[in-house]
């Protein structure tokens, strides 16, 4: 296990050193960024002032070295359009977007899972064709509609809940359902296909046959091999949540992290759309780390325990 | 009697129509006997046994005459009989070792799950009965290899680990699935040998279900030849080897080569033709069109079958006189 973990560790390190790389890059791809901090209308003794105050003038290295440095003491600049720490600015909103994230990655689990492994239990049953209902309706209706007919008809015409904002937990209601119905048919169809293969292996067979109740088979041998590749995908899904969803965010009025993202990159706010690009990519780094730690604890052979 | 089936019968819903895949096959073991079940791939012989352990899908119809196993009546209530019985009266072990074991639990906890719940003894207890019965079942120092996962052991010691599994419950009959078929030759033998003393100590009955006529020469105190979902040949062991009266029994025979005997460099004699659909009803004789002896009479249903002495019948119309 402890191989394992040094191993899987210095992988996500050296993704991080590249992930880190690639965003301060960002700030290069879109031409001279002293250019582009000046204006359409900046006088070419401006730009240089500017390339001079923010050490656009030093080499590349010198520069990455020194954005990575203050990155991780907490410090990712200046939002040029605020003229805040981006920290700051980043700080105020992550909260609504991890909030929705979480609460709706949790929904989701809980409607998938129980679902997947019923439709394996009996394909082609009752449950199973509702479950596919389910899941191809979610993959197939657009979320601002779905967001959009939720508000009409819950806010709207029977006033259950309010239309927009995030000032209530009642604000949550409609878009933790939304964004989770998003997540479900994935999830779910994984753990449905994972649970039919397994429950078609031999060693499922070879429980029932010590006797054991069904319960127990589903739970101790068919689910702990059937949610290895659900532990995959789930890391790879609750990334997704927890970056914001531009859409569902600007349809419910949430000041998420996917409304900033999407207003800076309007703005030109540089320095915002590297940050949270950076810190997307971390998250991204470390569920995935987390899905594989987990992974191996639940299967001994991917930690090469004998 | 261990075991006493009359007119099994399995059917499986297709979307070609009711494959018919056992159709009306009797079985009987007796105490401390073994019973091999010999065929070609699709015969029905898995079928039958995992039916007998109440292993298959929902969809499969089962129907049988008469089941008594170990002594209980399972005819009427077969699923809440065998769901009482499995693991302790009855046990099972598998074709492939390898995918037989759950990869992400220790050896120790699926050897003693079975019995901690149906015998209710403490992990304790379980892990000591573990210990016991890997011994043996050959494997070295078993205490310390509880805690080990299965991908640790070789194909041969992860069989015996199964069979090892099996015995947990202490059954009085094993049902073995083509038990050596995924393992090499030598292996394979000790394997045998195995479950010969395994027998020979515990007094078990076993039925084991193989495509290879070595395992039966091996093993087997009787053996009950299938093809296309019925026993047409039942005999014990020596003089099924002898004297086959089945020409299905007596293809299978010929095609097995003699070292000193079959000329060398010559093809083997095979039986031509292919195994008959399943599907709908099959009347007659399921081996006429494949039969070199074949009459008019062949179509006629039911196939008569002829009992020769103790514990061996043929069905056959013509079948070959005891003389050969």
């Amino acid at each position: 296990m402890l191989s394992f973990l040094s191993r899987r560790l210095f992988v996500a390190f050296c993704v991080c050193v590249t992930v880190s790389a690639l965003s301060f890059a960002l700030m290069f791809l879109s031409g001279d960024p002293a250019i582009a901090i000046a204006g359409a209308g900046g006088r070419a003794e401006d730009a240089e002032a500017i390339r001079i105050a923010y050490g656009f003038d030093r080499p590349l290295i010198v520069q990455y070295l020194d954005w990575i440095g203050s990155a991780v003491t907490g410090d990712l600049g200046q939002s040029i359009y605020f003229n805040l720490p981006v920290t700051e600015i980043i700080g105020n909103r992550v909260g609504v977007t991890l909030t929705l994230g979480f609460i709706s990655f949790l929904v989701a689990l809980a409607v998938a899972v129980p679902l997947g492994i019923a439709a394996a239990l009996r394909p082609n049953g009752w449950i199973d064709r509702i479950a596919l209902i389910i899941a191809v309706s979610g993959q197939a209706i657009p979320s601002f509609w779905l967001g959009l007919m939720a508000i009409v008809v819950f806010g709207v015409w029977y006033g259950m809940v309010p239309i927009s904002g995030a000032e209530s937990w009642q604000g949550f209601i409609l878009p933790v359902i939304v964004l989770s119905y998003y997540a479900v048919p994935e999830l779910m169809r994984i753990t449905r296909s994972g649970m039919i293969d397994v429950l078609a292996t031999d060693y499922v067979r070879a429980a029932r046959a010590k006797g054991l109740p069904m319960h127990l088979v589903i739970s101790r041998h068919a689910l702990r091999n059937a949610v290895l590749p659900l532990v995959s995908l789930a890391a790879v899904q609750l990334g997704q949540l927890l970056s914001g969803s531009i859409v569902i965010e600007s349809v419910f009025a949430l000041n998420g992290l996917g409304r900033l993202a999407w207003e800076s990159l309007l703005r030109s706010d540089l320095p915002v759309v590297q940050a949270i690009i950076l810190v997307l990519s971390l998250l991204y780094v470390l569920l995935t780390t987390c899905a594989d730690i987990l992974n191996a604890v639940l299967d001994p052979r991917l930690r090469g325990a004998t | 009697m261990m075991l006493d089936i009359r007119d099994l019968r399995v059917s499986l819903p297709t979307e070609r129509g009711l494959l018919n895949a056992v159709r009306g096959v009797d079985l009987q073991i007796a105490r401390g006997q073994t019973l091999c079940l010999v065929g070609e791939s699709g015969c029905g012989k898995s079928l039958t046994a995992t039916s007998i352990m109440g292993l298959l899908t929902r969809q499969a119809q089962i129907t049988t005459d008469r089941f008594e196993m170990a002594g209980q009546d399972l005819t009427r209530k077969p699923a809440a009989g065998l769901a009482r019985m499995r693991g302790r009266d009855v046990a099972m072990i598998f074709q492939d070792p390898t995918s037989a074991l759950n990869p992400t639990l220790t050896v120790g906890r699926q050897l003693t799950e079975g019995v901690m719940r149906s015998e209710k003894l403490s992990r304790r207890a379980a892990e000591a009965r573990a210990v016991e019965m890997l011994e043996r079942v050959g494997i070295s120092n078993p205490a310390a290899r509880l805690a080990q996962y299965p991908h640790g052991f070789s194909g041969g010691q992860r069989q015996r680990i199964m069979i090892a599994s099996a015995l947990m419950g202490r059954p009085k009959l094993l049902i073995a699935d083509e038990p050596t078929t995924a393992l090499d030759v030598t292996i394979q033998a000790q394997i045998l040998q195995l479950l010969g003393e395994l027998q020979a100590d515990l007094g078990l009955s076993i039925l084991l279900i193989t495509h290879d006529l070595g395992v039966v020469a091996a093993i087997a105190d009787d053996v009950a030849v299938m093809y296309a979902g019925r026993i047409v040949e039942r005999a014990p062991a020596r003089d099924l080897f002898v004297r086959p009266r089945h020409p299905y029994t007596r293809g299978l025979l010929a095609a097995i080569p003699v070292p000193g005997v079959t000329p060398r460099g010559s093809a083997l004699p095979a039986i031509p033709g292919r195994v008959p659909g399943l599907i709908g009803t099959l009347r007659g004789c399921a081996f006429r069109d494949r039969c070199a002896q074949a009459a008019p009479d062949c179509a006629a249903d039911p196939v008569p079958r002829h009992g020769i002495g103790a514990g061996r019948f043929v069905e056959c119309v013509n079948p070959e006189e005891a003389s050969t």
